[in-house]
């Protein structure tokens, strides 16, 4: 099959398939035709190469054309897999249906949101920390949130970020102006505040050794590597931000998978209101990855330096270069946060939970060592001495397992692997079996 | 009815959004509100001073950017004008020709896909999680062959969005803080706005009230709403609405063949904007790739919204031809693509099925039905300011009239109109200064508001 028809299948991204195709035309694009005189954007050249995940499914697609009959397990991209519980889907059917009526139709929503949703996610998730509805503002996802607060933040700030992160902090912030130029030696981009983060340090960074920056964008539960941070943790964090005068972008997208007591919100820890923003998500929480919804918290009490209120200038980005989330992805979300609802979805969240169980235990039955999977729906396993990519490879090459290699968040992330816990109970106890014969 | 049992309520329309977030800030929930007897122009938000002694700040210098910017954005403005009004005349009728707001429930075709597709998302074969952000091939493939059938555009230039507007700024942060743009004045206010906020401008200058640095190329019933190209400077991008919003002008295929040029001549990225493309009446061109040579010089963006009442469904397109290069030879759709993949996760998929099902062919007749009744909301409009003895543009090929009120203040006709028959339209200086002394109204509505609109328009101008 050709790339095309495979992403069609798979729907991933185009990325490289532009890239494989146009590659040529870039050399020589004068002699092909004309060419403008606008210049290319200089931050999009000191990005080196495509997004992470678009690179695991170009990996895959090779793969796949080497080996056609291979029966490939999907632990990589971090996809929910399971169907969405009917409740819900039937409120968002309801609400569809209901726009072929006169009483049901709607056109522009509040940008900001549907203020029922926007009371139910201050009601079910921030209740008794004083977040208000106007505080909240729902969106198409938290990836787009994060290019939303690049662009609210702008390129004159400076940017801490977790060693190994979720991608989208580092890529945005180069995007945005941010960011220096990439160091080949050490992986990292100049002017970005790489905090590591692993074991020795029990995935916190040593404050004590981080600069100051502007913001700092701070992922719990863990994308890749599960840790929930603990409330000494955070109040840490918040002491720091605000001794600093910074601001923390607190991305709580895998807050529902907390299963130990851990702080779901930053908002818990006195004070915080005054130094963080929130992004979270409905993607992993509902299986909303394609449904596409989330949302930010923006507190009022934020404030720049010079007094003015952060959630203002967020307000006129989100009314400039938004316009709402889908009316119907709303619908969903607030059926999402009904008590019915929320309890079905929690039940998915438990299937992913022991998914997770599963795989954690098959690695640490091999004398690996084993990190999260407990808090989050990602494990993230250390092959000491190892070049993640080529352990990505192998892997995939020996059991047709994908994953992603560590190195893929940030520098420090290298000699780890991260799997992800999505996928159906058949497959997962396939893959244990399968990784447990190949290590 | 009190302001937040007003307001509060949970569909309510974006109008009253841009409202409902500054009211916090004053800190004080009461019911009263000030609406000040003199209208101002310019609406600042400032902090309250007794507030900065005593709270805490960050370190973290505000976006000089965002400082640059006037006002609130145009629409939650309008929007904050008719919530003050209704506080003031709670029993008004209040009719909305302001906010291009589509009104008319979206056909059943459209909306069981739409429902399909929602109750699949509970089955095993019919779940599906993250799509490619680029938009659902099928979708790709059908918007290609719909739109630009014959005109070598092929499905991997077309890249889903949840809408023009989201578009407008991925687009900016693709082209960065670096280059000039041109727009057309009047035009739709996000292109500046987005332009300011990402650094392309200079200061907002008040005597003339423009943003330094922005090419406004101004378009006028005397230069038949096309700009004088010969008097406009090169820049980088050039945003180009056609049909316009806000004057409803649509550009002839001898017009285009000439921005073509110019574009071509300059080195030129034309931004053109096609989200009214199906209104056109006439055999003026619907797709910037009509004229020749546009695919090296042109992105185009376009929407469901104004097409299938998709406003609130949100899903758009934008086409960044292959031949599209920066100066050193770099395909634009390659940067677009990367900015795609890591600023965005794709159009909600259930929209998407509502796409595709818009472009079937019982879809597309249905859509025309949509459009062709808001057209015919529109002559309705237009006879009457006629029939008034206004001079009126637009209204043949977009859902906008534009009526010139000579020597007028346009926030002040807006102010009166509202006053004086509970009539929502937007003041056309909103649309840049191009816009000053007209207002722009909009035909969406449901037929007897329409007609009641038009009703008491004759009763205040005759």
């Amino acid at each position: 099959m050709s790339y095309s028809q495979f992403l069609s299948h798979v729907c991933m991204p185009h990325a490289v398939f532009l890239q494989l195709k146009t590659s040529s035309k870039s050399n020589a694009g004068s002699s092909l035709g004309h060419c403008s005189k606008v210049p290319r954007n200089v931050n999009l050249e000191k990005l080196r190469s495509g997004y992470l995940f678009p690179e695991i499914s170009r990996h895959e697609f090779e793969h796949l054309q080497k080996n056609p009959n291979a029966s490939l397990i999907r632990l990589g991209i971090g996809d929910t897999t399971h169907p969405i519980p009917d409740t819900i889907t039937q409120a968002m059917a309801e609400h569809v249906r209901g726009l072929s009526t006169i009483q049901g139709y709607r056109g522009y929503g509040a940008e900001q949101g549907n203020m029922a949703l926007r009371k139910a996610i201050a009601g079910k998730f921030y209740q008794d920390m004083g977040i208000k509805a106007d505080e909240i503002f729902v969106s198409d996802g938290a990836q787009c949130d994060i290019s939303r607060l690049q662009l609210l933040l702008g390129p004159n700030v400076t940017v801490a970020v977790q060693d190994p992160s979720f991608p989208a902090y580092i890529d945005s912030s180069v995007v945005v102006g941010q960011a220096g130029e990439l160091e080949e030696e050490t992986g990292k981009y100049r002017n970005i505040t790489y905090m590591n983060c692993g074991p020795e340090n029990n995935f916190f960074p040593d404050l004590s050794t981080i600069p100051r920056t502007d913001v700092i964008f701070f992922c719990s539960p863990n994308n890749p590597t599960g840790h929930a941070a603990s409330r000494q943790q955070l109040k840490q964090l918040v002491e720091f931000a605000k001794a600093n005068g910074s601001i923390i972008v607190y991305d709580s997208a895998y807050a529902a998978y907390i299963r130990d007591g851990s702080h779901r919100s930053i908002f818990e820890i006195p004070g915080a209101k005054e130094v963080a923003i929130e992004i979270s998500s409905f993607s992993k929480f509902a299986g909303f990855t394609g449904v596409r919804l989330g949302w930010t918290v923006v507190p009022e009490e934020l404030k720049y330096s010079n007094g003015f209120p952060v959630i203002k200038d967020f307000n006129r980005i989100v009314c400039t270069c938004f316009n709402g989330a889908s009316n119907i992805a709303q619908a969903g979300g607030l059926a999402c946060l009904s008590t019915h609802g929320y309890q079905a979805l929690h039940n998915v969240i438990d299937y992913y939970m022991e998914n997770a169980k599963i795989l954690v235990d098959g690695f640490e039955s091999l004398d690996l060592n084993v990190y999260g999977g407990k808090n989050a729906p990602y494990i993230w396993v250390h092959f000491p001495g190892s070049n993640s990519w080529n352990v990505f490879s192998e892997i995939l090459e020996k059991t047709n397992i994908l994953t992603v290699p560590g190195r893929g968040f940030g520098p420090a992330g290298e000699e780890y692997i991260r799997i992800s816990a999505f996928g159906q109970r058949e497959q997962i106890l396939e893959a244990s079996r399968r990784l447990k014969v190949y290590l | 009815m009190s302001l937040m049992n007003n307001l509060s309520t949970s569909m309510i329309s974006s109008s009253s959004s841009g409202f409902l977030a500054p009211i916090s800030f004053n800190s004080s929930r009461t019911q009263s509100v000030t609406v000040p007897p003199k209208i101002i122009n310019i609406v600042k938000c400032v902090s309250t001073p007794q507030e900065q002694q005593t709270t805490y700040k960050t370190k973290v210098s505000r976006n000089a950017n965002i400082s640059k910017l006037q006002a609130g954005y145009l629409f939650p403005e309008v929007a904050r004008r008719r919530a003050a009004h209704l506080l003031k005349y709670p029993n008004a009728q209040v009719i909305s020709l302001g906010i291009g707001d589509t009104t008319e429930p979206i056909p059943d075709v459209i909306t069981s896909a739409m429902a399909k597709r929602s109750h699949g998302l509970s089955t095993l074969d019919g779940y599906s999680g993250y799509g490619a952000e680029q938009g659902e091939k099928a979708l790709r493939a059908a918007l290609a062959s719909t739109f630009y059938g014959n005109l070598g555009i092929e499905e991997d230039d077309i890249f889903v969005s949840d809408g023009a507007k989201c578009d407008i700024s991925r687009l900016q942060v693709v082209f960065g803080s670096n280059v000039t743009m041109a727009v057309q004045d009047p035009s739709y206010p996000a292109y500046v706005d987005s332009s300011v906020i990402m650094g392309q401008t200079g200061q907002f200058q008040k005597d003339v009230e423009k943003y330094a640095n922005i090419e406004y190329m101004r378009c006028t019933p005397e230069n038949g709403f096309f700009p004088d190209l010969s008097t406009v400077a090169r820049t980088d991008i050039i945003f180009f609405c056609s049909p316009n919003n806000p004057t409803g002008a649509a550009a002839t295929r001898d017009q285009l063949t000439r921005l073509v040029k110019f574009a071509k001549d300059n080195g030129s990225i034309i931004v053109y904007d096609s989200a009214y493309a199906l209104y056109i009446s006439d055999d003026k061109p619907r797709s910037i790739f009509e004229i020749p040579g546009a695919k090296e010089v042109a992105i185009e963006t376009a929407s469901f919204s104004k097409y299938a009442g998709f406003t609130g469904v949100r899903l758009g397109w934008t086409v960044v031809p292959k031949q599209l290069l920066f100066s050193d030879g770099f395909p634009v759709a390659k940067d677009f693509n990367r900015i795609v993949c890591t600023c965005f996760n794709g159009a909600s998929n259930i929209s998407q099925a509502g796409g595709l099902a818009c472009l079937s062919p019982e879809g597309l007749e249905a859509m025309q039905e949509v459009i062709g009744f808001y057209k015919e909301n529109t002559k309705i409009i237009v006879e009457t300011f006629n029939s008034l003895g206004f001079k009126v543009y637009g209204g043949q090929n977009a859902p906008y009239v534009w009526v010139h009120f000579p020597g007028r203040n346009s926030w002040d006709v807006f102010s009166e109109i509202l006053e004086k028959t509970h009539i929502v339209t937007t003041p056309g200086s909103g649309f840049g200064p191009g816009g000053e002394g007209f207002v722009r109204v909009s035909a969406f509505g449901h037929r007897e508001n329409v007609l009641e609109a038009c009703r008491r328009f004759k009763q205040l101008y005759n």
